[in-house]
Formats: structure tokens, sequence, C-alpha cells
């Protein structure tokens, strides 16, 4: 059994080595597919930091009326707090909100000025929500503007720039879908032109493998060496996509800090490349595989 | 073919001769499975060839040596790993191997030739890779079909000479021709055949135009 596999293994090095053209053309296919993927994934990212990233910058604020006790604020932000749909909620009271204010304005002389002059604080109290999702906050809106909290609440500022923002979301909703559908597409497209490849490799091969049939080589001993090929045409495209890819990612990386500086592409890359690697062998070795087999079926017949 | 009834048995030398489309290559085909019958048996020591599944192939043909007009060398072996190769696929031990492929190449000439690639050697020495590959799992019967047909005639003599050796040895042989004179020269058991049809089978026979 040992002697069967160690030979298997060395002809499926060995037939690597000496079919070298085909094995090139077939390993620089399943680069260029695997190298399709790592960007489609990068794409995949970046879309949805921005969606993360927009979701985020959505938030309701309620500001309570002057005469508004604390105590009943506070008891509105414990409740608030227990609701399943919310996921943050932060208490502004007014000195807070002055001291944000404040700070905000330092370099500004006359609102200084302005603000020194004042015995009274102007500003009111509020609280900020954050919802678990963005679909929510038409839930929580409506509750604050219920009429049991019309006493005590003076505005709810969600509706300014809530257009703005579903806008953008349903925009990079339909890039994502797009995104999955160019994925999937790719992804066939790519599984396709590997499987041929290995196909055709296997097809200028046929007499060879009529022969083995012939002299009493049993399947697996003829189709353990394109096993083998397989799984060597997916760590080559693996490793050499990595090698071509990380380089191009790093290049692009401040470009994209630039634009969106919570993501870097870099760190996503170094914190993601076992992840990254493992994927791209996994496929690589399951097309390989997959292909092979397939493809060598009609020829051991004979 | 029809009507075919052929007995050979162990040790025999047995000449297949007839003209092109006669139907020699289908029957040796039959005998190691390649074609099946549409009706009847093929019988091969224990296996009966003709229910065999394609799975099954490799044990029958593991108890034969083949050769073809063709050659059906490797093209990516070297003479010697096509020799080895019909040894491997049986799972014999490396040291064997090493032990007995250098031998039966010695024997068939090509002890220089040993790490040629197909493309550099000339017909005869190809054919005679063959052969070597053939027997170096010392089979029980010897099958070859035509295989001087692309030979000129001293490599002929040669394969033929080789061919009565390996006979000599023990091994039943199956040669199917359509060289007159070889088949003459050698003077065994020939088996005539016209349009799919055994008209003669004599031992100690001639090849006669039917």
């Amino acid at each position: 059994m040992t002697t069967t596999l160690s030979r298997i293994i060395k002809y499926g090095l060995q037939t690597f080595q000496r079919n070298g053209w085909v094995s090139l053309a077939t390993v620089v296919v399943m680069i260029l597919a695997l190298l399709v993927f790592h960007f489609l994934i990068i794409f995949d990212v970046i879309t949805g930091q921005i969606v993360t990233v927009l979701n985020d910058k959505i938030d309701i604020a309620v500001y309570f009326k002057n005469e508004a006790k604390e105590d009943d604020i506070l008891k509105l932000e414990g409740a608030l707090a227990d609701l399943s749909e919310v996921k943050k909620v932060e208490y502004i009271s007014k000195s807070k909100a002055l001291d944000i204010f404040k700070s905000r304005h330092k370099n500004d002389a006359t609102i200084s000025q302005a603000l020194d002059e004042l015995t009274d604080n102007p500003l009111l109290a509020s609280l900020n929500i954050k919802a678990k999702d963005p679909e929510y906050y038409a839930i929580i809106a409506g509750f604050l503007e219920g009429e049991n909290l019309s006493g005590i609440v003076e505005k709810v500022t969600y509706n300014q720039n809530r257009g703005a923002i579903e806008r953008l979301s349903s925009v990079v909703g339909t890039l994502q879908n797009f995104g999955l559908v160019l994925t999937a597409f790719l992804a066939i497209t790519a599984v396709l032109v590997t499987f041929n490849t290995i196909r055709l490799a296997i097809y200028s091969n046929r007499e060879e493998i009529g022969i083995m049939r012939l002299v009493g080589a049993s399947n697996k001993f003829i189709h353990g060496p394109y096993i083998v090929n397989g799984i060597l045409y997916g760590l080559i495209a693996g490793i050499v996509s990595l090698i071509i890819a990380a380089p191009l990612i790093i290049w692009a990386s401040p470009y994209v800090s630039a634009l969106m500086p919570e993501l870097s592409l870099t760190a996503y890359f170094t914190g993601n490349i076992a992840g990254l690697f493992g994927y791209q062998l996994l496929f690589g070795i399951f097309i390989g595989t997959a292909s092979s087999v397939l493809a060598i079926r009609r020829y051991l017949t004979i | 073919m029809e009507e075919i009834n052929l007995k050979i048995k162990p040790g025999e030398f047995v000449s297949v001769v007839g003209k092109s489309g006669a139907g020699k290559s289908t029957l040796l085909k039959l005998l190691i499975g390649e074609e099946k019958p549409t009706k009847g048996r093929v019988i091969f020591g224990s296996y009966e060839v003709n229910k065999l599944h394609p799975k099954d192939f490799p044990s029958l043909r593991r108890q034969m040596g083949i050769v073809f007009q063709d050659f059906k060398l490797l093209p990516t072996k070297s003479a010697y790993e096509n020799v080895a190769f019909a040894l491997e696929v049986d799972g014999h031990p490396q040291e064997e191997i090493e032990e007995l492929v250098p031998q039966v190449l010695d024997i068939v000439g090509l002890k220089d030739h040993q790490h040629n690639f197909p493309h550099e050697l000339s017909g005869g020495e190809k054919q005679r890779v063959a052969i070597a590959r053939a027997m170096v799992h010392n089979p029980s019967v010897l099958i070859a079909d035509e295989p001087t047909g692309n030979l000129d005639k001293i490599n002929t003599d040669e394969i033929m000479k080789l061919l009565i050796k390996i006979n000599a040895l023990g091994t039943t042989v199956i040669l199917a021709t359509h060289n007159d004179h070889i088949v003459n020269v050698i003077g065994k058991r020939v088996v005539s055949m016209v349009d799919g049809r055994i008209i003669r089978d004599e031992e100690k026979g001639k090849y006669v135009i039917a």
C-alpha cells in the first residue's frame, strides 16, 4: 500500500515535471482564477466596511424639554437600554452638552465670549441612541415620538439625515449584490476554465492512459498521479497568486485608507492571510482533483 | 467473427495468420478484454474474460504480456521506466525491480539504452523494450499482435528469435501476423483466419494463402 502510494506520488511529480508546458498553462489559468477571487474578496471587504461605517453614522438623538426631570430621562434611558433593538444609549446632560459645545468652539473667540456672558445653560439634555440594525430606527423613533413621552421630549432628530443615509445604504447594498453576482459569475468561469484546461491535459494523455490499462495498471494507479498533479497545481497556484496579490494589496491600501480611514487593507490582508491562503489551497486542490477525476473517467474503460 | 472455437494449451507457440481484416487482432483483443464478444465465451485460465468488469482487467492483464505493432510505450518514460512500470503496477518491491529490469533489458539487448526515451530509440529497439516490458513480470502468456509489422527484416528476425526464446522458457506465445516468411521459418502451430473464421488449424503449419 505504501509502495503504491509512494509510486503514485512519484509519478505525479514526474508527470508534472515532464509535461512542463501543460502544467505551466494549467497553473497560470488557476493563478488567474485565484487572483480574481482575491480581488472579489477585497471588494467585498471594502463594500462591507462602507456599510458598517454608514450604519455607524446613523443614530437618533432625543432632546428633552428644559423642564424635564433628570430622573425621568434616566428612567427612559434604562427603558431604552432594555429594548432588544437598541445597541447603545448615551445620556448627555445639559452641562455635558455645554462642555462638548465649548470644547468644539474653543478656538472661536466670539462664541466663547458669548458663552461666558450667559448665565443660563441654553442647551438641552439629550439621549443618543444607536440601534443594532438601521431598520430599527423607525421603530425607536416611533416609540420616542409617542404620546406618553410628549411631556418631556422636545424633539427627535432622526429624519434629517435619514434620507441621505438610506439612499447611500441602498446604493452600497446594490453594489454588494452586484459583487455577489459578479463573484458567482467569475467563480463559475474560473472553475470551468480550470476544469477544461485539466481535461485537455488529460485528453492529451489519453493514449498513455490506455497503455497503462493494457499493461495491467489499476485505476487508482492511473488516477493517483493526476490527483497528485491536481494538488500540486492548487498548491503552486495558491502560493503564486498570494505572492502576486500581496504587493498589490499593500500598494492599494493607503489609497483605500485615504477614502475610509477605518479600513486598512494591509491589516486585513495580514490578519487573514492564513484563511485566504487556506481557502485558495482548498479551492485549488478541489478543482484540480475534481477535474482530474471527472476528465479521466471515460478513458478508464478499456 | 463467427464460429471461433480455439483452444491453446500452456507452453504452446501459436501463430494466428491471415490477411489484414481477417480478424486476427480482434481475436487477441477478445482475449485481453479490449473487445467483448456479442455471443460466446472467452476463457483465460480462471478468468471468464467476456464477463469481466473493467475494474477486473488489471489483474487479468498482469497474467499476460502484450506486445503491439505500434509498441505502445509510455512516451514520457525512459526504457527502464517503461519496463519497471509493469512491475510497479503489480506492487513489486523496489529492490526486485532494480534487480529484474536491467536483467530483462540485457536479455533483449538494450542494456546500453536503459535511460533513453522512446523517441530516442529505433523501431526495433522500441519493440524490444515492449517485449522486455511484456516478459518482465513473468507472465504465463505473451500475446503479440503484429509485433514485426513496423520493422525491417533484420529487426523482424531479432524479434522472432526473442519470442522463440521466451517460449522455450515455458511461456505460451500467441502471435498474430501476416508475415508468411516468419511463420514458415518457425514451424509451430498455425491458425489461419479468413473473414472472421478459422479455416485451418495445424501443428507445424505453414502460412498458406487461402
